[in-house]
């Protein structure tokens, strides 16, 4: 079948999944099927050929800052912004951008991709330039071991045919700059300063983690009030962000040295810091919505470290704080990662709600560490409301897996106006 | 009257702590202060000194590169430990531990790590990894929930028990339906969850029994486990 043909049957598909309402990436598996070619072909006609951004934690929301800096600068991105991060995934995301004659019409694409899933798309497609997080306790029910993780994403990067980046302060990550020969490293980093508020994964496990003292092309010096102060050519810049967080704040970070190693000397620096002052987190990313004139922030928690971050994260005083664990596919089922996050942080101020599939074992969890716990209930969507009216004079702050994010904001959906993921 | 102290020694935390081993440590350390002792806990790591006053031995899982830096260290305290199964100190060792607390580990590439044979078991590593949730059910224990994943299928010798029979899962290994390994009170299990908040039947006999045998009696105070029961609830269906 000719490319023509493929993509608008892709289209009339996505159509009507639309329609139907959801599956972002059912579309994508028929095209996958049909012409497995698709996505190599389309995404060959790019000029600055294919980014990939990849690693446990804050993939989506690096991805999303990536694409607003590229922006800033000018260059039309095509990114797989659902947050169906599989390779139908990214032929989905094609589906919504190519127009019939299955023409791209971007400057570079921007795709973030599960670990185990880049490995096959690299092996069609492989990146110009790759960014690589860090590597955490995540899904390892799905992949295994963290050592096995890490490999994945070595081929990622020695597949890159231009600049990798990489975490300075992740062993396993920085680590990866030992296999690459011909392609330029650039790392991000923190200043010894914050260090010790990001724990890598071996950190929070009694080892040692940097192991580079290689120099970072951006470092992230300060963080205090929504106030970040980013070291880059020899200088500091500060600026106020709208992003919450430390663990996203580093992702700009991240997000800061990957631009620079596409754009190198032609970048607009002053375009680029105003950008970034405007960028706000990913969908459940610490997203805050308001409701009868409170505060809501959605805190997308999907592994140890990520937890523990936000936790860190987030003073906890004059809220009221919500937890919703599910153990769906898509949340790993393996509940064992909540003992590896410390809750003494909300000793004091308790946990009004806890929700989710899960939740006897988060309740559970919590009474180990002592924190008080006014209700429990393994049906979200009342656990849900019940918080909201027990509340409505605080700030209110839920914690949740990715599937039971997806559910409250359903939720949240009822009450206001919220913005569709896809 | 000063309280009395009962001393747990985790095993590598450091290399062999993953899935969430730490929650059978801070259940041990709540519950023994839940119950009116002082609990005291002691990390042990290669090359440090081994503590001469244990009372309960934990130990977890790891990956093969924790398991490569730990192995000479644990032979070398072997002898020692066999002893202190000998003589009846309760000691808990999942996955990876549980591995090197036996006979060998054969790779799948036919190289051998020596374990310490303090369990009469023999692991062999395999392609298939086994992983999702396991239900057992144990003549002491009753039933059992946790969650497994592990590519080595371990075998049971004469002069071990296993800790229980598979309902849902695969335990040991693809080819009999045993789980984990009994050797007087001395636990090996593939189970993570972790395994003692969601079974705190198992953290009360390794309770039990170190109290009794440092103090002579034990004293027994009401734990609500509420909680515990709710999630076993739904350990029990959720699918594998």
């Amino acid at each position: 079948m000719s490319t023509r043909y493929v993509t608008i049957l892709g289209k009339a598909v996505r159509a009507a999944m639309r329609l139907r309402g959801g599956g972002s990436a059912l579309p994508g598996l028929v095209v996958e099927r049909i012409d497995p070619n698709f996505i190599k072909a389309t995404l060959a006609t790019l000029p600055r050929g294919v980014v990939i951004i990849s690693g446990t934690n804050g993939k989506t929301t690096t991805t999303k800052m990536v694409v607003e800096l590229l922006e800033s600068q000018g260059l039309k991105v095509f990114t797989n912004r659902t947050g169906s991060n599989f390779t139908r995934g990214v032929a989905a995301a094609l589906l919504g951008e190519v127009n019939f004659a299955g023409k791209l019409d971007a400057d570079i694409a921007v795709l973030e991709l599960d670990e185990a899933h880049a490995v096959h798309f690299v092996r069609t497609i492989p990146p110009r330039h790759s960014l690589i997080l860090n590597v955490m306790r995540d899904q390892l029910d799905r992949f295994g071991e963290i050592d096995a993780t890490a490999e994945l994403l070595r081929t990622i990067t020695t597949a890159t045919s231009d600049t990798v980046v990489l975490n300075r302060e992740d062993g396993r990550i920085a680590g990866l700059q030992n296999t690459l020969v011909t392609q330029r490293v650039s790392f991000f980093g923190l200043s010894d300063d914050l260090l010790t508020t990001f724990p890598s994964d071996d950190q929070l496990h009694g080892g040692s983690s940097r192991l580079a003292t290689a120099k970072a092309d951006v470092t992230l010096k300060k963080f205090v009030d929504q106030t970040a102060t980013f070291h880059m050519d020899g200088h500091d810049i500060t600026t106020q962000l709208k992003l919450n967080g430390i663990y996203n704040v580093y992702n700009a970070a991240a997000a800061l040295a990957l631009v620079r190693a596409i754009l190198g000397e032609s970048i607009n620096q002053t375009a680029l810091i105003a950008r970034l002052a405007h960028i706000t987190p990913a969908f459940g990313r610490g997203e805050t919505f308001i409701i009868d004139g409170k505060s809501l922030e959605l805190i997308l928690v999907k592994n140890p470290s990520g937890f523990r971050l936000g936790l860190q994260s987030f003073n906890p005083s004059g809220y009221a704080t919500m937890i919703a664990i599910n153990d769906n596919y898509a949340d790993g089922r393996d509940m064992s990662w909540l003992w590896d996050v410390t809750f003494e942080s909300l000793q004091d101020e308790g946990v009004e709600q806890v929700s989710g599939i899960r939740a006897y074992d988060m309740a559970l969890r919590l009474q180990y560490d002592e924190v008080p716990l006014s209700d429990v209930t393994t049906n979200l969507t009342k656990g849900f409301k019940q918080f909201m009216s027990d509340n409505p004079k605080k700030p209110k702050r839920i914690y949740c897996t990715y599937t039971a994010m997806l559910k409250i904001r359903r939720q949240i959906g009822k009450i206001i106006d919220v913005e569709s993921i896809g | 009257m000063s309280k009395q102290t009962i001393t747990i020694l985790q095993l590598y935390p450091r290399d062999m702590n993953i899935y969430g081993d730490y929650g059978n440590a801070l259940v041990l350390l709540r519950r023994l202060e839940w119950y009116g002792y002082t609990p005291r806990l002691i990390a042990y790591n290669p090359g440090d000194e081994f503590p001469s006053d244990v009372d309960i031995i934990i130990g977890g899982g790891g990956q093969d590169s924790g398991q490569g830096k730990i192995q000479a260290d644990l032979l070398s305290i072997g002898s020692r430990l066999k002893k202190l199964a000998d003589a009846d100190v309760p000691m808990l060792m999942i996955c990876g531990l549980y591995q090197l607390f036996g006979k060998f580990f054969k790779t799948s590439t036919d190289e051998i790590i020596e374990g310490i044979g303090l369990l009469d078991i023999e692991t062999y590593g395999k392609s298939e990894r086994l992983i999702g949730n396991i239900i057992l059910e144990s003549e002491q224990f009753g039933l059992l929930y946790g969650y497994e994943n592990h590519s080595g299928q371990t075998y049971l010798g004469k002069k071990v028990k296993p800790l229980g029979s598979v309902r849902m899962g695969a335990g040991n290994n693809t080819a009999d339906t045993f789980e984990g390994a009994r050797y007087r009170n001395v636990i090996g299990s593939y189970l993570h969850g972790s395994l003692l908040p969601k079974n705190p039947q198992i953290a009360d006999f390794l309770i039990e029994t170190a109290v009794v045998k440092k103090y002579g009696e034990f004293s027994n105070d009401v734990i609500d486990d509420s909680f515990a029961m709710r999630a076993r609830r739904t350990a029990a269906r959720r699918p594998r």
